[in-house]
């Protein structure tokens, strides 16, 4: 494999700067990593000797263990670091971090941090790969592939597809992430929240904007629920989570009175009676734990393009080690 | 003073607090100005400047900057500052009392005074606080520091929430003549905010601080003025609703002046795309909408002065995520050029004008020596190249940070010769003849 990536640059810090034809890449990269998962044995020697530092400074249970899997499966070494957000998320440690890192001549980083452009810092700093999963309210790359991916296999296309966000945009980097990759490959998007939750001038990214939940479900295909943070209650933003739960919930009896059978995705963890009803979270139309598979498939593909690898190469690549 | 005399010869003379724009010499002696005038002969020993081509003006003028003693002196001294300051061509600068501890009672304005006069660079008049420790909620001795040498009060970096307290500070500050120099901002809106509010804000993830923040400050503190007659004068305006209450309360008669900063005039939000802590600054860099105003406020008067909110940073302290970065960014280098390139040469203002906002208007809001070139005023004069073309080198600056937006980009004007108290204490380029 040559030094420089060819389908993503040297790192994969968000979706606004990737180009359509990038992110099908990435997609059609993750389908032929599915079936290791699926496999007894579940490792193939696609990035053996290469090593990994998965860098979370905040706290992070289902990114960093997918994140793992998917280095673990693909044979790389890797390290896990966790900061408590408190002692070591001020930049100065950033910048020290990375000159660490780099000192020890890593391959790549995977940074998780509570500050919007730690991961662009972090990548303008290092040569080493540098993938972000999740900067503050910036992007969750990662994420809203894998919600694209699942879209992709349920309903065969994402070219036309009318997706609604739902909930806190204003401090959502996965609703960031999904608005510029579902925009980039043609789909339709929409947000839906509390106006308190809605970011300045969102209208200017060229979405539709729903302030009730009974019109988004009217219009969309697709939902992407996103997690109503307690701590939004407590500044504020919403009065109550009962209310939250009446005005813009999710429930059976909204989506029984839609005009179609609706996809309904959401990033977890969820709240369950919040901002979605259980026999929703449940339901046949739920593909939420198909999300998660694909992340693993996701994160896969992501690692092995920025390695250096080629969406044509995968098969080659999953026989032989990297590098060879 | 014994200086040698100094005899300017052959500059375009610029003082507009006379109307003054011609061919003229300046004589300057006994740390005054002597004379201005067509064909002066020089004293016995007097040094002499060949000032052809360049401008010769009353010294520049900054009301706001940020020195950082006591206890920031890893980002700036009140020696490097003024240093930094005739470097830009200003022969004074008005120093923010929000240093560590802040300046709020007499002993510390004394310091600042004293540290000032040992420095020997530009004159540096301290600026007091409005209340005790910067907390907002009693007043400090005013008149105590104003007898020490404070020429104005602020609460700057700390904006003044309890509004009965901005009464009571615009009331009892008229009884020593000063001004009250507010930082616009109702913290409640911009609290955890790192940019301005809009689009960008929106992309980068970032909290933002909408311009509503900033003009209700304005609005209080111009209805504040106008109920006490007190003089106010508003720091670092950013908005275009702010430029306009601004301007309809000059035409009521409250007695008010403004200050524009030159990277309020240059930059909008886009500035800090990519993460730029150079360009997080506040208030923040607004919308091109809020440049344009503050353009046209400079333009007009209704900012009267253009101040540089000088804010030193070390470079440890901006190498950070954008939301953990202080505020602020370096301007006293750069602003004449800024001004020059962004105003001037566009024909917004005239040369005269920007003497008039960098210079004379300063003077009058904070009633300083300086601003004039009247025979027997301060020999506090500015010779600059309006046509030098240079491009920004951090690497080079006098002060002692590099925290600046502008690393590379081409100016136009630029300081020559800084004469303070009738002493050359900058001289980039060899004129004596």
């Amino acid at each position: 494999m040559s030094e420089v990536a060819p389908y993503l640059g040297k790192d994969l810090v968000g979706l606004q700067q990737l180009s359509a034809e990038q992110i099908r890449a990435i997609l059609d990269t993750a389908e032929p990593f599915k079936e290791i998962s699926e496999r007894p044995i579940k490792k193939v020697p696609v990035l053996r000797g290469k090593t990994i530092v998965n860098l979370f400074f905040e706290a992070s249970t289902r990114t960093r263990i997918s994140f793992e899997f998917a280095e673990k499966r693909l044979s790389a070494d890797t390290v896990n670091i966790t900061a408590s957000a408190s002692s070591v998320v001020k930049g100065e440690t950033l910048v020290d971090t990375a000159r660490n890192l780099e000192a020890m001549r890593i391959d790549m980083v995977v940074i998780r941090h509570s500050a919007s452009g730690a991961a662009q810092f972090l990548a303008d700093r290092i040569r080493s790969n540098v993938v972000n999963a999740g900067d503050g309210r910036h992007e969750h790359p990662t994420q809203a592939l894998l919600d694209m991916l699942t879209i992709r296999d349920h309903l065969g296309r994402i070219e036309g597809v009318k997706v609604c966000i739902v909930g806190d945009i204003l401090h959502s980097r996965v609703a960031r992430s999904n608005l510029w990759g579902l925009t980039k490959l043609g789909a339709e998007v929409a947000v839906c929240g509390p106006r308190t939750l809605l970011p300045a001038d969102i209208e200017e990214t060229g979405v539709h904007v729903f302030s009730r939940i009974e019109e988004a479900i009217e219009w969309a295909e697709v939902l992407n629920v996103l997690r109503l943070q307690l701590e939004r209650m407590q500044a504020g933003y919403v009065p109550s989570l009962r209310e939250y739960n009446r005005v813009f919930g999710v429930t059976r009896e909204r989506l029984e009175r839609a005009p179609r059978d609706l996809l309904i995705l959401h990033p977890g963890p969820m709240n369950r009676g919040v901002e979605i009803d259980s026999d929703v979270a449940d339901g046949p139309h739920s593909v939420i734990l198909d999300q998660v598979t694909n992340g693993v498939a996701v994160r896969m593909a992501v690692l092995y393009l920025l390695a250096g690898g080629a969406p044509e190469r995968v098969e080659a690549a999953k026989q032989a080690p990297s590098g060879e | 003073m014994n200086e040698r005399p100094i005899l300017i010869q052959g500059g375009r003379v610029i003082d507009p607090s006379r109307n003054l724009d011609d061919t003229l010499d300046v004589l300057l002696a006994d740390g005054k100005v002597a004379a201005v005038g067509r064909g002066l002969g020089a004293p016995d020993g007097a040094v002499r400047i060949g000032a052809q081509g360049l401008v010769v003006c009353p010294g520049l003028i900054d009301l706001h900057v940020h020195l950082r003693e006591p206890g920031g002196e890893h980002k700036e001294t009140i020696q490097t500052g003024a240093h930094a300051a005739v470097a830009g061509g200003f022969t004074a600068v008005c120093a923010m009392p929000n240093t560590d501890p802040p300046v709020d009672d007499p002993a510390a304005v004394g310091f600042v005074v004293a540290e000032g006069i040992r420095a020997g660079y530009a004159r540096v008049y301290p600026v007091g606080a409005i209340s005790v420790g910067q907390k907002g909620e009693r007043l400090t001795e005013i008149g105590e520091m104003v007898d020490a040498g404070a020429v104005a009060i602020t609460d700057d970096g700390y904006p003044v929430s309890d509004a009965g307290l901005m009464r009571l500070a615009l009331e009892y500050a008229q009884t020593f003549g000063i001004p009250v120099a507010s930082h616009c901002e109702e913290r409640s809106l911009s609290k955890g905010g790192s940019m301005n509010e809009g689009a960008i804000s929106t992309r980068l993830g970032l909290q933002g601080i909408p311009n509503a923040a900033e003009d209700i400050m304005i609005a209080r503190d111009l209805i504040l003025a106008e109920l006490t007659n007190g003089r106010l004068h508003i720091q670092h305006v950013s908005t275009r609703r702010g430029v306009a209450m601004i301007r309809e309360a000059k035409a009521r008669g409250v007695r008010v002046t403004a200050e524009a900063t030159p990277h309020h005039f240059t930059l909008t939000d886009e500035a800090v795309d990519g993460y730029r802590t150079e360009a997080k600054v506040n208030p923040p860099l607004r919308s091109a909408e809020d440049r344009a105003a503050v353009i046209e406020g400079v333009a007009d008067g209704t900012l009267d002065v253009i101040a540089t909110d000088h804010a030193p940073h070390h470079y440890d302290e901006k190498e950070q995520a954008f939301d953990d970065a202080p505020f602020g960014l370096v301007g006293l280098e750069t602003a004449l050029g800024l001004a020059i390139t962004e105003l001037v040469r566009p024909g917004v203002i005239s040369l005269p004008t920007l003497i008039e906002r960098m210079s004379c208007a300063p003077a009058r809001a904070f009633q300083l020596p300086g601003g004039t070139l009247a025979p027997g005023s301060p020999a506090d004069v500015t010779i600059f190249d309006p046509d030098e073309e240079w491009v920004v080198d951090p690497t080079t600056f006098v002060s002692k940070s590099r925290n600046t937006p502008f690393a590379g980009r081409r100016l136009y004007g630029r300081a020559v010769v800084t004469v303070v108290g009738g002493r050359i204490v900058w001289e980039r380029r060899q004129l004596r003849q």
